[in-house]
């Protein structure tokens, strides 16, 4: 199990290879992995927005990720996962958070992802600042639910 | 008794600082010492509670050299 918290873009597919280069003792037991990307987008609420700026709480961020995999590590039955979530200065179409699990089988992968990421967005002290077009920023005060 | 008090995003701005540190005498809820610390501001809706970086309800009672953080509603992901 793996969680980064980095200031530096990053290639998801890179980091998920480079992560699996490591996975030496499940080799032959994965018979499932599941992938969630999460990047920013150019528009919320109406506004066009231009850039982004995160901030965490060091420590707590990385404390309550644990408790979300572990809670998971209850429900389903995980052989691995790998946390990936920026901070700092973000631009459009950049990678904000990469979820994986690895299973035998697939049911518990697709799960145990999907949970982490909604328990992620709704317990995780991260913060979401938006830079708009009309070169004002605003904070973002709610995550969605993403099971509506 | 001493702690420490951290305040992150938009509550941050509110309070106008990023952290505080606080003495009492007698035990204190978590509700007490926002009001101990901030007791001219109005505390925004919603706002979150920790010590030592577990969610707390605003009736825990605080210990010495415990670290408390108040913050607004989480929006990573």
């Amino acid at each position: 199990m793996a969680i980064k918290i980095t200031e530096l873009a990053f290639d998801p597919y890179h980091e998920l290879k480079l992560y699996q280069n490591t996975q030496l003792e499940h080799l032959g037991a994965i018979g499932a992995t599941s992938l969630f990307i999460g990047t920013m987008r150019d528009f919320n609420q109406g506004s066009q927005v231009t850039g982004m700026s995160i901030e965490h709480y060091p420590g707590m961020t990385e404390k309550q990720l644990d408790l979300c995999i572990e809670k998971a590590q209850g429900l389903w039955s995980i052989l691995d996962s790998l946390i990936i979530h920026r901070v700092g200065t973000i631009t459009p179409n950049e990678v904000i958070v990469l979820i994986a699990v690895w299973s035998a089988h697939r049911g518990d992968a697709f799960d145990a992802t999907r949970y982490i990421m909604e328990a992620l967005k709704s317990t995780v002290p991260f913060w979401k600042k938006e830079c708009l077009e009309t070169d004002t920023e605003r904070w973002v005060i709610s995550n969605t639910s993403g099971y509506q | 008794m001493s702690i420490k008090v951290y305040y992150f995003a938009s509550l941050k701005e509110h309070v106008g600082s990023s952290e505080h540190e606080l003495d009492f005498t007698q035990a204190l809820t978590v509700n007490e010492v926002w009001l101990q610390a901030n007791a001219e501001l109005v505390l925004p809706q919603n706002t979150l509670a920790a010590i030592n970086m577990d969610y707390v309800s605003w009736d825990s009672l605080v210990s010495d050299g415990d670290v408390v953080a108040f913050f607004p509603p989480v929006t990573g992901g």
